[in-house]
C-alpha cells in the first residue's frame, strides 16, 4: 500500500465537478495567500520541491481527505518549516516569533520575485546516458516504494507498479525525487515517458484502445520482454 | 524531513483562513516573508499568467506549419523567446489530438500543471475524483465534462509524475481556415488544453 496522496485508480471518489473551475483571480483570498506563502517560502532555500511534496504526503490520511487543497499546502508547509528548523513548534503554538530568522535575508523580495519565478528552475542535469531506447519494453518496480528510505517519497504510483510498458520518449536526466526529497542529493537519472495499455493496468473493464503514459525514472524500470 | 509522527501544523487555528493569516503573520514577524512579495506573486498568477498564454501558442501552431513542427520537436527555446517560460513550465511537451488519439492530462500524485501556459489549476483538476478516475475511467470522466469521443478514437492519458509538463493541442475545428491567430486563440479554452474539452466551434 502507498500513501493517501497516491490517488490514481482509487474507487469511490465521486463524480468530477467541471464547474469547480474558477480562475485564480476569483479564488478566495486565503487560497491566494496560501499559494503565495508556499511559493515565497521556497525562496528561503531550506528545502526543495520534492521535499515540499513529501511533506504534504505525510499528512495523516484523515487530514488529507478532510482538508481542502490549500489546507494541505498549509499543513505541509508548517510541518516542513518545523522539520527544517525554520520555525519552532513553540512559535507555531503561540504565534509569537522568537526573533528574526537567520535565513531572513533569503526571503522573496518584492520587485524581484516575478523575475525569479519567470526564470524557472529546471530539473535536467548532466548524468549517465539512458539505458532504454525509444521502443524498449520495460517493467516497473513492484512494490512502488522508495528503495533507500523506507516509507519515503517516490513518484512511481501504486497503480503502475509491476506493469509492463514501452518507452515512447526520452526526457534526458532529471533530478531524482526519491533522493532529493530526503536531502540525499539530486542523484539525477534518465527519465522516460512510458506507455501502458489501459487493460494491463485496469483489466478488462478498460477500453482496449486506451493508454496511460507516465514519466518514470530509470531505476523504477527493468528491461522486459 | 517531517516524520510520520510529527504534525506541528495541528497547532495552527482550525479555520483555514485564520490558519493562513496566523502563519503569514508569524513568518512576517520572523523576517521570512514580505507581504508585498506575496502581493506580487498573487498579481503574477491572477493577472499576467493564464490560459491565454497557452491559447496563443496553440493558435500559432494551427496557423503556422513551421512553428507547429518546432513546438512538437523542441518547444523550450521558442517558449523562452515568447516570454512563456517559468516555474512549473521548464520542461514542456505538446501532445497533439488527432482523429486516432485524444490526449488528456492529469497528476494523480499531486497537482502538477503547466503554470506559465495555463496559470493555476482549476479546482476540479486538483480534486480527488479527477486524480483518481482520469487514469482508470477517462471516458466516464470526459462524459461528466459533456464530451463523448467518436467511436474508434483512442484515449491517451498523461499522468504528470515528473517535472515534465504536458499541454494538449486540440484539433482545429472545421471552418476556421480564414481566421486570424487572435480569432483562433479565442476558440482554445483552458479545458481543451488539458484534454477535457474540444476547441470551440467557430460560430459559437
Amino acid at each position: 500500500m502507498s500513501r493517501i496522496h497516491d490517488m490514481g485508480g482509487r474507487l469511490g471518489t465521486g463524480v468530477v465537478d467541471p464547474t469547480d473551475g474558477y480562475d485564480f483571480a476569483e479564488a478566495k483570498d486565503w487560497h491566494k495567500r496560501a499559494l503565495a506563502l508556499n511559493v515565497a517560502c521556497g525562496f528561503l532555500g531550506q528545502w526543495n520541491i520534492d521535499a515540499s511534496r513529501h511533506a504534504r504526503e505525510l499528512l495523516r490520511p484523515e487530514d488529507y481527505m478532510r482538508y481542502s487543497y490549500y489546507e494541505k499546502w498549509m499543513g505541509g508547509l508548517a510541518d516542513l518549516m518545523v522539520a527544517r528548523g525554520v520555525l519552532t513548534e513553540a512559535e507555531l503554538a503561540s504565534g509569537q516569533a522568537d526573533g528574526i530568522s537567520p535565513v531572513a535575508e533569503r526571503a522573496a523580495k518584492p520587485g524581484a520575485v516575478t523575475e525569479a519565478l519567470m526564470n524557472g528552475s529546471p530539473y535536467t542535469r548532466e548524468a549517465a546516458a539512458p539505458q532504454f531506447a525509444v521502443g524498449a519494453k520495460v517493467q516497473t518496480r513492484r512494490p512502488a516504494r522508495n528503495v533507500k528510505v523506507p516509507g519515503g517519497h517516490t513518484r512511481l504510483p501504486d497503480y503502475a507498479s509491476g506493469a509492463k510498458g514501452e518507452v515512447i520518449l526520452q526526457h534526458g536526466a532529471h533530478v531524482f525525487p526519491d533522493s532529493n526529497a530526503h536531502f540525499q542529493g539530486e542523484a539525477a537519472e534518465p527519465l522516460y515517458a512510458v506507455r501502458f495499455s489501459a487493460q494491463d493496468l485496469w483489466g478488462a473493464e478498460a477500453d482496449p484502445r486506451d493508454e496511460v503514459v507516465l514519466d518514470l525514472w530509470e531505476s523504477y524500470l527493468e528491461p522486459a520482454e | 524531513m517531517p516524520h510520520d509522527h510529527d504534525h506541528p501544523h495541528s497547532h495552527l487555528p482550525s479555520d483555514p483562513a485564520l490558519r493562513v493569516k496566523a502563519l503569514e503573520t508569524l513568518l512576517t514577524d520572523k523576517g521570512l516573508v514580505d507581504p508585498a512579495a506575496l502581493d506580487e506573486i498573487i498579481d503574477l498568477y491572477q493577472n499576467k499568467i493564464g490560459p491565454q498564454n497557452g491559447a496563443k501558442v496553440v493558435a500559432k501552431m494551427w496557423a503556422d506549419p513551421e512553428f507547429h513542427a518546432v513546438m512538437l520537436r523542441d518547444p523550450m527555446p521558442v517558449l523562452r523567446d515568447m516570454g512563456l517560460y517559468g516555474r512549473q513550465g521548464e520542461h514542456m511537451v505538446f501532445v497533439e489530438n488527432t482523429e486516432e488519439t485524444h490526449n488528456m492530462v492529469v497528476c494523480t500524485l499531486c497537482s502538477c500543471y503547466p503554470w506559465p501556459l495555463l496559470g493555476i489549476p482549476p479546482g476540479w483538476y486538483k480534486s480527488d475524483a479527477y486524480r483518481a478516475r482520469a487514469v482508470r475511467e477517462p471516458r466516464k470522466v470526459l462524459e461528466e465534462f459533456g464530451l463523448t469521443l467518436p467511436e474508434g478514437q483512442r484515449v491517451r492519458v498523461w499522468d504528470s509524475t515528473a517535472e515534465v509538463r504536458y499541454l494538449v493541442v486540440p484539433q482545429r475545428p472545421a471552418g476556421t481556415e480564414g481566421l486570424s491567430e487572435a480569432a483562433l486563440a479565442a476558440l482554445i479554452t483552458r479545458d481543451s488544453m488539458i484534454g477535457t474539452a474540444l476547441a470551440k466551434d467557430a460560430q459559437t
